[in-house]
């Protein structure tokens, strides 16, 4: 049921042509930096050797997980508000939700990949992979709620948007329990609150690059995601019309 | 969300008979006695055959299997709790009734935690007999279930109005539910392995979060369930 006030404001380019093309192209040529620093501009690891240089993107990759979440729980919220209500909130959550759960599972795969010859096995039962799984699950949960088709399109994204910030709730709550349960997991390096990162200075530019790469990848590609929402929405409003049109002209061919 | 005052004194009453309703229909149609509780005994066996039946390794994971068991059970218990709404109009009777969409939840919620608890007494009774469980501290045992409970049933039954009326809902809900109950799932097993085993007194800290899972998804249930039950197709 949607009441009067739901004003749907048509927004079908999320970033300007200029923006995306300057984000497009920096975060090209970030990821090509990221390559070289990460490959052969920083040191291997004292300890870990050349398996460390999977940080380089199992860490950014953390990061754009947690952020494009956030940006799906806070755009659900703007939508679900009544006087920032607008189709652009629904799409960015949908948007956002779908590469958050693509950089989720990118990070665990590349932990994965990273913790075989670093601890010695592919998954370990700590606090932080356990929390991740969970939550790459929970996301996983809503991409495929909004995937099933609905009558009515206000209705749904309400639906989603309640969706998205009851799964959001739940990510505090699945992180204490399973930090209480057990914990292994590396300490944060780059964000600890020493504000001292203990790794050498080419290390720690390497990981900027990378965090750096991987936002302007994440920004681009949402805008990508966006305007797909948009085309496949007008896919459909136009499969629509041409039923309607049909059963029209069908009509008429009786009539006459 | 009641708006008026005098409402909120409603809210209980008019939850009790949502709940009464629901519960009048299980008495009758025997869905959660005849199909959902056997499912759960049946589960209980199945991890007998799965794991080493020798008594030892079965009493050692029994907290675990039990909430697993529960919760498998519970997936049948909520999508019950919304297929009785689909036939002969039901929900648009419901909501022809005028009755607060919080009061609804509650009443929904509360007969899901009737049949829920009823399920673990008897699965309880299950894997005491069969794996051969010593309960230590049954205070601790049935504050944690308690809390589990409403926590399972509150989160339940807002998924459940989530993916009521949609296509693929049978195969949506369990995708839904489970990885936002894992840490009822986590807690209440932890709990039960102190108060059955271990040192009942360490499983206050466990018995907290549930307690605060409990009261954060009845909130969001009793404030969410209004709009989704007015979406629900």
């Amino acid at each position: 049921m949607s009441d009067g006030n739901d004003q749907t404001t048509v927004r079908d380019e999320l970033l300007a042509p200029v923006v995306r093309k300057v984000v497009g192209v920096t975060a090209a040529i970030s990821l090509v930096a990221l390559a070289l620093f990460g490959l052969w501009g920083a040191p291997p690891d004292a300890v870990q050797g050349d398996a460390q240089r999977v940080m380089y993107l199992h860490v950014p990759s953390a990061w754009l997980a947690y952020l494009a979440f956030f940006v799906t729980a806070a755009s659900s919220a703007l939508f679900l508000w009544k006087r920032t209500r607008a189709e652009v909130w629904d799409r960015l959550a949908g948007a956002s939700a779908e590469l958050g759960v693509m950089f989720t599972a990118l990070a665990l795969v590349l932990g994965s990949i990273w913790g075989r010859p670093v601890w010695g096995f592919w998954w370990a039962w700590d606090a932080r992979l356990v929390s991740t799984a969970l939550l790459f699950f929970l996301f996983l949960g809503y991409c495929a709620l909004r995937r099933v088709p609905a009558a009515d399109p206000v209705g749904a994204a309400k639906r989603n948007a309640i969706a998205a910030l009851i799964a959001f709730v739940d990510v505090p709550i699945v992180h204490f329990s399973v930090e209480w349960w057990r914990t292994l997991h590396q300490k944060a390096t780059v964000f600890s609150p020493e504000l001292n990162p203990q790794i050498h200075g080419v290390m720690a530019l390497t990981l900027w690059i990378g965090t750096i790469a991987f936002t302007l990848l994440y920004v681009y590609l949402l805008d990508r995601r966006y305007r797909l929402a948009v085309l496949e929405e007008g896919h459909a409003e136009r499969e629509l019309e041409h039923a309607i049109a049909e059963r029209v002209g069908a009509g008429r061919s009786v009539v006459a | 969300m009641s708006e008026h005052p005098e409402r909120t004194a409603n809210i209980w009453r008019e939850a009790a008979l949502v709940a009464g309703k629901d519960l009048r229909i299980e008495a009758r149609a025997r869905v959660a006695v005849g199909q959902i509780l056997p499912f759960g005994l049946i589960v209980i066996l199945l991890f007998a055959f799965a794991l080493d039946p020798d008594r030892g390794v079965l009493a050692r994971v029994a907290p675990g299997l039990f909430w697993v068991a529960v919760l498998l059970a519970m997936l049948l218990a909520v999508g019950r709790a919304f297929a009785i709404e689909t036939h002969h109009g039901a929900r648009d009777g419901l909501r022809m009734t005028g009755l607060d969409g919080g009061a609804i939840f509650l009443g929904k919620a509360a007969a899901i935690a009737v049949q829920l608890a009823l399920l673990e007494i008897v699965l309880g009774m299950g894997v005491i007999v069969l794996y051969g469980v010593d309960v230590h501290g049954i205070g601790v045992v049935l504050l944690t279930a308690a809390a589990a409970t409403i926590g399972l049933a509150a989160t339940g039954t807002l998924y459940g109005v989530l993916a009521a009326g949609l296509r693929m809902r049978e195969t949506l809900l369990p995708l839904l539910l489970l990885p936002v109950i894992a840490p009822v799932m986590l807690g209440a097993t932890r709990a039960f392995e102190d108060g059955l085993d271990g040192v009942p007194g360490d499983a206050w800290p466990w018995v907290g979060m549930l307690g605060v899972f409990a009261v954060i998804y009845t909130t969001i249930g009793v404030m969410a369930f209004g709009a989704l039950w007015e979406e629900a197709a």
